[in-house]
């Protein structure tokens, strides 16, 4: 009984062992450590592009419609005064 | 019909009658064309002895000078609607817009052709180019893609003929949308002066400048009735 | 115009900020890694283009056609957009290219077409604020040109060998790539919608503006 257990026991393990090891790992979920620090830089800087110019031209657009408000604010106050 | 045909040929005879008498465009155009092309030159010929071009540079030289002297032509053919304050004229003529729009063209055209038999031949010698190998080949791609480039030109150069900035504008406008002409024109030309022809790729450009053509010629039809308010 | 504009304001600002998360739960792409997820922010902007300067040809036409101001109003706007929607484009594209394909730029039929299409919105920028009276028409017109090139823009990478991705790519998308895309894109039109309500008030606060000058000169 013995030999014949501890003979399955080496079958079995002769059998995981003569697998081929994984040869290669596809990552897909995972990146090797390598790839990231080069790419990290280029991926802050397109994504800060993009918030960045929304930024601007929000900004530009406020400053402008407040320039007109302003304006329209005086011409309503000239035409006020000429008219009593 | 006719009418149309009769508008055109009116206007394009008379440009070409005050061109022939006074030959001021057709001068100082081709001059320009020239002067382009030497400018280019000196960049683009290496250094080596033999002082051949760098590559593909003397089919792109031509079509630059094509294009530079085409702007110029351009500006200066509205300028003088402009300053005779005969576009007013044109547009209050009985007979259709498009007429009068065809009519500049053809006058214009004619203009940049002419000055195309003095330039190219010149290109050709200057840069030991084969130009006159495949000589309907090489006429078709200067011709479809000196409409292609009129063709836009002759619409925005009379849109800007009463504009602010008219002179800088105009490359400003022409040039992105003719830039696809211009590829056109050099890939072909290239094609042609390759040690080895490659005429099936020639053909190809032709065909695409017609494609161009076409297109360009009928938008420029459509819009510049709605264009020329005045 | 204005007061309807906020909310989409703040809807498109939650949808940016969230963004991120939405796109790092997105798997890595098997080649690129990364550098992939920039995708996320340059397939919006650059569809976006395409379709604000389709948007901007038919406004200016009908502008042409009818001779409405709010139509030339919104031509003016959809042609800022495309302007800065363009730069995104082509500023992240770059920026991935860099690491995916080893250098900044090609001159590919793709980028070689986008570039030209954009100038063409940028010249009629500078048409609008240098050509004096009366450019608003010539614009028009230019604007038709820029829509007529923006189907080929689209097509040319099917067309003609690039080294740009074709356009098969975005429909056979994995569904964690699919749900961040579309998020980002959702972002990005909200804000393009809010932004053109914005500069369509500005010019007709300008429009009312030049009327009320006139009428007290009377």
């Amino acid at each position: 009984m013995k030999i014949i257990h501890l003979s399955l026991f080496l079958l079995m393990n002769a059998a995981l062992l003569a697998q081929p090891g994984q040869s290669e790992f596809q990552p897909v979920t995972e990146i090797p450590a390598s790839e990231q620090l080069p790419s990290a830089p280029l991926v802050i800087a397109a994504y800060a592009f993009v918030w960045l110019a929304f930024v601007a031209y929000g900004w530009v657009m406020w400053r402008k419609l407040g320039q007109v408000e302003q304006d329209l604010n005086t011409l309503a106050a000239q035409l006020a005064k000429k008219r009593p | 019909m006719s009418t149309f045909w009769r508008v055109v040929w009116i206007v394009a005879r008379k440009d070409i009658a005050i061109e022939a008498r006074s030959r001021e465009l057709i001068n100082t155009t081709v001059f320009f064309a020239l002067s382009c092309v030497v400018v280019f030159s000196v960049s683009f010929v290496g250094e080596g002895g033999d002082g051949k071009a760098l590559g593909d540079a003397a089919a792109g030289i031509l079509w630059i000078a094509i294009a530079f002297s085409g702007t110029l032509a351009l500006g200066r053919t509205f300028e003088r609607e402009r300053y005779g304050d005969t576009l007013r004229a044109l547009l209050l003529a009985p007979g259709s817009r498009a007429a009068v729009y065809v009519g500049k063209l053809v006058g214009i055209v004619s203009l940049l052709i002419a000055t195309e038999i003095v330039v190219v031949p010149l290109v050709a010698l200057l840069f030991q180019a084969k130009l006159f190998d495949h000589f309907l080949l090489m006429a078709a791609l200067l011709v479809l893609g000196t409409v292609g480039f009129a063709s836009v030109g002759t619409l925005f150069a009379a849109m800007l003929a009463r504009a602010r900035s008219r002179d800088v504008l105009l490359p400003i406008l022409l040039y992105p949308v003719t830039i696809p002409v211009m590829i056109a024109g050099v890939r072909g030309t290239s094609a042609l002066l390759a040690l080895e022809p490659q005429l099936d790729m020639a053909r190809l450009w032709v065909t695409l400048l017609l494609a161009f053509d076409v297109v360009f010629v009928t938008l420029s039809l459509w819009t510049f009735e709605a264009l020329m308010t005045e | 115009m204005r007061k309807a504009a906020f909310p989409l304001l703040a809807i498109a600002g939650v949808l940016f900020m969230t963004a991120p998360l939405v796109i790092a739960r997105a798997r890595y792409e098997s080649t690129m890694g990364l550098v992939q997820k920039i995708f996320y922010f340059h397939m919006p902007p650059a569809m976006l283009m395409l379709l604000s300067a389709i948007f901007c040809g038919i406004v200016s036409a009908m502008f042409l056609v009818k001779k409405r101001p709010a139509l030339d109003w919104m031509a003016y706007a959809a042609a800022e957009l495309t302007v800065l929607y363009g730069a995104m484009a082509m500023v992240t594209g770059p920026l991935w290219a860099r690491k995916a394909w080893g250098v900044w730029w090609v001159w590919d039929a793709r980028l070689t077409m986008s570039l030209l299409m954009w100038m063409v919105f940028v010249s009629y920028l500078l048409l609008r604020r240098y050509g004096g009276a009366g450019s608003e028409i010539l614009a028009a017109g230019l604007a038709l040109f820029g829509m007529a090139t923006a189907p080929f823009v689209y097509l040319s990478v099917n067309i003609w060998r690039t080294i740009h991705p074709l356009t098969s790519v975005v429909p056979t998308l994995p569904v964690d790539f699919a749900l961040a895309l579309w998020y980002s894109f959702a972002g990005f039109l909200l804000m393009y919608i809010a932004l053109m309500m914005l500069r369509m008030s500005v010019e007709q606060q300008r429009a009312m503006l030049d009327r009320l000058y006139l009428e007290s000169d009377e």
